[in-house]
């Protein structure tokens, strides 16, 4: 218990500083997550430059690999094997990405992954407020001892549960559904949990007895004060649950045998078993792009966002 | 808390009857009766997946790995069996050596991830630039990243023996050779992972109080005395949080394994811990065996994230 107490205490330390100005310097004006403080001591320009260099090349580093992924999904099955390597695919064969669609599960991949990701993300997100809620506001004997045992979840690693789960599952007949990855994971995310009862600790208690006096329900205040205020730590960690579901690739490969229920990510790495013996190439790098992409946009648009609200549930905690 | 179900009643000022307060007290306690109905439903959900879904199937694995069963037919008991059985197993110790091989990534990549963090602390053009570049595999799915990789790693034709040969480099054939489909594996990890890391030690080290800095500068301090003595104690907290979370994820490393190297790498050299698990379940239907297996790399997860914890606070540094 206390490892996880401490561990979070190391992140949110991590974070906490992010989205605060220093603690020593009261003055200091209060600047953005990743914004350089003014006043900090003069800098060698010409170390920055070589530092500029290295960040350079190691951007191309970090990117090659994905450029390249694209690039070999437009080439024609023979290019991928020109020598020295085109990275400017010639001719470039946007029909990969149209058979990709037409001749392959991706498709189903895509509304597979789409209903496992929103569903637990949506209803998992619900309950696990409420809990949070309770946990961190409302009154019940014993409930620090249930938020205690909830934790302790987080030490048991998934694979030490998978085999159980999988006859439970097997016995009431759901292998080859997507139920599986739904059911175990929908009741609640324990860090979502913590995270949220951390933040919710930084709400006076009194604002929650005055809304108890006025008469108000305990749904209405959960709906009306309390999740509009942590809405925040919601965002923040829904984000990083959404791609974590999004990208699982151990449980479905467990539970989902027949092609047209795979997710996304079992569909592309059965194709890449698949299409590898007949030199296909291109096609099972479609399927990749295919696979990074809706992430990656989302990634993109909200990247502020994202990083400063993980940084901001963190000086919360 | 008395005070919100009490005072309200208009005989506050007047003494009160018994039959007042026991009124009093029966509808705090209706109320509070009411408040605990709402707090259990709302932990419900959550207390109910954990006992349905960990503690049933933790009772159940403890019992299962104590008899041979194919996950099918019958379950016979054979008491410690699979415990002696796996300690005699070749392939489970190599599993485990393996396992603990990949973790040589962790220190690199987060030394890595340090030295970034730093440049990327300072006065740089395309700061943001470079954070979502770097940051750009970590939400890449690993499925996705484990193909490409597979193809960049082809003796033949792959991006990483093209850019070797740029500079006169033969590269390996590296997921075919035993020697090097380790460290294949371990580079891609790496690789992935950076922008995380680099990410939360970029945070802690803006962090730092630049009022340290600016002291240290006065009794003229070097820059690595700095590095040393302010900035190092001061991202430790994040160290270790990166330490304990990549120790707990190496430990469940499958993906990659699986993908890139289906069959467990030549000579057996690529195989995980939870592949061997995985394979033994669903693939030779050994459940009981593997279930054995699995609590055991349980207990070793816990073991180590506990050994760290207890480093971790002999040397605790805070300056709250």
């Amino acid at each position: 218990m206390s490892l996880n107490a401490n561990t979070a205490r190391a992140a949110s330390r991590a974070l906490a500083g992010a989205g605060e100005p220093d603690r020593g310097n009261k003055q200091a004006p209060k600047v953005g997550v990743f914004q350089r403080r003014k006043g900090a001591t003069q800098e060698s320009p010409a170390v920055n430059a070589v530092l500029t260099v290295i960040l350079s090349i190691g951007a191309i580093v970090m990117a090659a690999p994905l450029a390249w992924m694209v690039s070999t999904s437009l080439k024609t099955k023979e290019g991928v094997y020109s020598l020295p390597p085109e990275w400017i695919p010639d001719p470039f064969v946007w029909e990969t990405y149209v058979r990709v669609f037409d001749d392959t599960y991706v498709l189903s991949g895509i509304k597979n992954s789409l209903i496992v990701a929103v569903s637990v993300t949506v209803v998992g997100t619900i309950f696990s407020s409420l809990a949070a809620f309770a946990l961190a506001k409302l009154r019940l004997p014993g409930k620090n001892a249930i938020f205690l045992m909830l934790l302790s979840g987080m030490m048991v690693p998934f694979p030490t549960l998978m085999i159980p789960q999988f006859v439970m599952f097997s016995r009431i007949g759901w292998v080859d559904t997507l139920l599986p990855l739904i059911v175990p994971v929908i009741l609640g995310n324990v860090i979502m949990i913590f995270f949220l009862r951390q933040y919710l600790h930084n709400v006076p208690d009194s604002l929650v007895e005055a809304a108890k006096i006025d008469g108000a329900s305990y749904l209405k205040i959960f709906w009306t004060m309390i999740l509009p205020l942590i809405r925040p730590a919601i965002a923040a960690q829904f984000i990083l649950w959404f791609m974590a579901v999004w990208n699982d690739y151990l449980a479905p490969i467990i539970y989902l045998n027949s092609p047209e229920k795979q997710t996304l990510q079992v569909v592309i790495a059965n194709m890449n078993a698949q299409y590898a013996t007949q030199q296909d190439y291109p096609l099972i790098m479609a399927a990749s792009v295919i696979s990074v992409i809706p992430i990656l946009i989302v990634f993109l648009i909200f990247q502020r966002q994202i990083i400063e609200s993980i940084a901001l549930t963190g000086s919360k905690t | 808390m008395e005070m919100a179900t009490t005072t309200d009643t208009d005989q506050v000022n007047s003494t009160w009857t018994k039959a007042d307060q026991k009124a009093a007290r029966k509808r705090s306690a209706a109320l509070h009766r009411k408040e605990h109905a709402w707090a259990a439903a709302f932990m419900a959900p959550p207390v109910i997946g954990w006992v349905a879904f960990l503690l049933f199937p933790m009772a159940f694995s403890i019992y299962a790995s104590l008899t041979n069963w194919n996950g099918i037919g019958n379950m016979t008991f054979i008491g410690f069996d699979n415990y002696t059985r796996l300690v005699q197993d070749p392939y489970f110790w190599k599993a485990l050596w393996n396992t603990i091989f990949y973790m040589i990534g962790i220190p690199i990549g987060l030394a890595i991830s340090l030295a970034l963090a730093l440049a990327l602390s300072r006065k740089i053009r395309g700061r943001t630039f470079f954070r979502t570049v770097y940051y750009i595999p970590v939400i890449s799915s690993l499925a996705a990243i484990a193909i490409l990789w597979q193809w960049a790693y082809n003796g033949d034709f792959g991006l990483v023996n093209q850019v070797l040969a740029l500079v006169g480099i033969d590269g390996p054939n590296w997921l075919q050779d035993p020697n090097w489909a380790k460290p294949a594996l371990i580079i891609m990890a790496v690789w992935k992972g950076l922008g995380y890391s680099t990410l939360l030690y970029l945070a802690a080290v803006q962090a730092v109080p630049r009022s340290l800095y600016e002291a240290a500068s006065l009794d003229g301090a070097s820059g690595w005395k700095k590095f040393t003595k302010i900035t190092w104690p001061m991202v430790q907290p994040v160290t270790f949080f990166l330490v304990v979370t990549n120790i707990i994820a190496g430990s469940m490393i499958f993906t990659e394994i699986n993908i890139m190297t289906p069959t467990g790498g030549p000579s057996w050299s690529t195989a995980s811990l939870v592949w061997y698990v995985w394979n033994q379940a669903f693939r030779n239907l050994q459940m009981g065996y593997a279930t054995a297996m699995a609590l055991v790399l349980g207990i070793l997860v816990l073991i180590v994230t506990a050994i760290q914890f207890r480093i971790n606070r002999a040397n605790d540094f805070s300056i709250d």
